[in-house]
């Protein structure tokens, strides 16, 4: 059944691929990739941080499970209702945009930087973040006490335990996660298309153009040779993926 | 170790300040959601009520709903009698079968739209143009996350031996799969259940780019009109989500304790 979809995809002329080195093509595609990778980054530190906090309360503690439980969630969250949460928050009459006007005389509504790149990174980090603290978790929950007193008995400090046991011991898991996140925000669409409604930034929205454009007719098979370029994008993310999965489970048991 | 007391002032603070990122733009909905229209001043729940006077926006709510049930249904039918017949009869094909369920995952949703929009003028030409027929692309969508519930708790029980039972005392496919197997993977099934409505009831990309009234896609166009019914709609559909996905988390820990104890 499946198969059965993947025949409709493109099957490409050379024509429609030279249309991806038009220079829309081109800084959609830059956009695409810059986009994903900031908010795989800025995903898996901020998310990293959050799940070495949960994991170091105790393991009984209800903040521990709610956070995990709420991680869960939010980064199933996405889409439209993400959109308009983010509107109304830092939008031009959202709440902390009229608070800070109201309290400290700033503008950080500015020129609607909120409906561009910045603001898709903002709002990308909000459900990349949470999926972080629940592929990253079980990591820092793999790292047995023992490892850590074995450690401290042969005279090591915290930072040598840190720099050379703990730290190459997550740092597969750490990329691993990195590019599950990259993935992520690199084929995400909903959020983007609700926010953005001029120029198309990066692949997916250019895409849209591309297959609902009314102005320009034949501009289907372009929409297709885009879609062929995500998935060389997202295969190669992926077999990368797999590779460091193998090696993270040497350890994670 | 027990944490330091500094470790923990800092610790409290941090997970103050990711509270805040996560939680005020849900009350910044609420927010929205409940001002009264124009410059007036005051609460008002009119737009929570927009939902149900509102014509387009009940007609995708009822479409959105709708089109979970169906989805789930048919994930169900398909999946099930399908995972049982490999485990029992065709174990080399199990690698294949997770293959294809899980291919879904890791292909963008907007390529496959884009794959699929020429099959959908076919199906629309067919079938009519009710958003219900996106069931069959819904189906494919939810497959990995139903695929890993159902798989999980096929694995749970042992499979053979009940269906073998069953036949010997003379049932028929049919009934081993509806009356032997079902009711010992319900908890699995719940959970592909959940999962599958929660993922339809805030699907955009499908319905967005095909055309079809659902949810998510009658929001956005409420929008531009009346912002904040449109948030009082999101913010209702992101609460049922929600309280899906909490329930999911209570029913897989029911199930481990469940096995922790039998072992």
């Amino acid at each position: 059944m499946v198969g059965a979809f993947q025949d409709g995809d493109g099957r490409p002329t050379l024509g429609n691929l030279d249309a991806l080195t038009s220079d829309a093509a081109l800084s959609a595609l830059k956009g695409s990739l810059v986009l994903s990778a900031t908010t795989a980054l800025i995903g898996a530190a901020l998310g990293a941080l959050l799940a070495y906090l949960v994991v170091s309360l105790p393991s009984q503690s209800l903040l521990r499970r709610t956070t995990l439980a709420i991680s869960g969630v939010l980064a199933q969250f996405g889409g439209v209702v993400l959109a308009f949460a983010w509107i109304a928050t830092i939008g031009s009459v959202g709440i902390v945009t009229k608070a800070m006007s109201d309290v400290l005389g700033v503008d950080i509504y500015g020129s609607g930087w909120l409906f561009d790149l910045p603001g898709l990174v903002v709002v990308y980090a909000y459900f990349q973040i949470p999926l972080m603290v629940i592929v990253f978790a079980p990591a820092f929950e793999g790292l047995r006490p023992q490892w850590r007193e074995a450690a401290v008995n042969l005279g090591a400090s915290t930072w040598d335990y840190w720099r050379h046991v703990a730290l190459p011991l997550l740092t597969p898991a750490f990329l691993g996660a990195l590019l599950l996140l990259f993935a992520n925000a690199f084929a995400a669409y909903a959020t983007a298309a609700v926010l953005v409604s001029q120029g198309q930034p990066i692949v997916p929205l250019l895409i849209r153009q591309a297959i609902t454009s009314e102005v320009l007719l034949g501009q289907a098979n372009v929409g297709f040779a885009l879609a062929l370029e995500m998935i060389v994008v997202v295969t190669i993310v992926m077999v990368a993926y797999n590779l460091l999965l193998k090696r993270t489970s040497r350890w994670m048991r | 170790m027990t944490p330091t007391r500094t470790f923990k002032v800092v610790r409290a603070v941090l997970l103050l300040a990711f509270a805040a990122y996560f939680f005020v733009p849900l009350i910044a909905m609420l927010d929205f959601s409940t001002q009264a229209r124009g410059s007036t001043e005051g609460r008002t729940w009119d737009n929570w009520q927009f939902m149900v006077t509102d014509e387009d926006l009940r007609s995708s709510i009822i479409a959105s709903l709708l089109l979970a049930l169906f989805t789930v249904v048919l994930m169900v039918a398909l999946l099930v009698p399908t995972m049982v017949w490999v485990r029992l009869r065709v174990p080399r094909a199990r690698g294949l079968v997770e293959f294809l369920c899980l291919l879904p995952l890791t292909i963008p949703a907007l390529v496959i739209v884009v794959g699929i929009s020429n099959v959908y003028s076919w199906v629309t030409y067919l079938l009519g143009d009710s958003p219900l027929v996106l069931t069959f692309a819904y189906v494919v969508l939810v497959l990995p996350y139903s695929y890993r519930a159902i798989d999980a708790a096929l694995s749970a029980i042992d499979v053979a031996t009940l269906a073998e039972a069953a036949r010997s005392l003379g049932a028929g496919w049919f009934t081993v799969i509806a009356r032997i197997v079902l009711p010992n993977i319900t908890g699995g099934v719940l959970g592909a259940a959940f999962i599958s409505v929660a993922l339809v009831m805030g699907e955009y990309v499908f319905a967005s780019l095909l055309h079809f009234d659902t949810l998510p896609v009658a929001m956005a166009g409420i929008y531009r009109s009346n912002p904040a019914a449109a948030m009082a709609a999101a913010l209702a559909s992101m609460l049922f989500v929600a309280l899906l996905l909490v329930g999911l988390t209570f029913l897989s820990r029911d199930r481990h304790r469940h096995d922790q104890g039998a072992s």
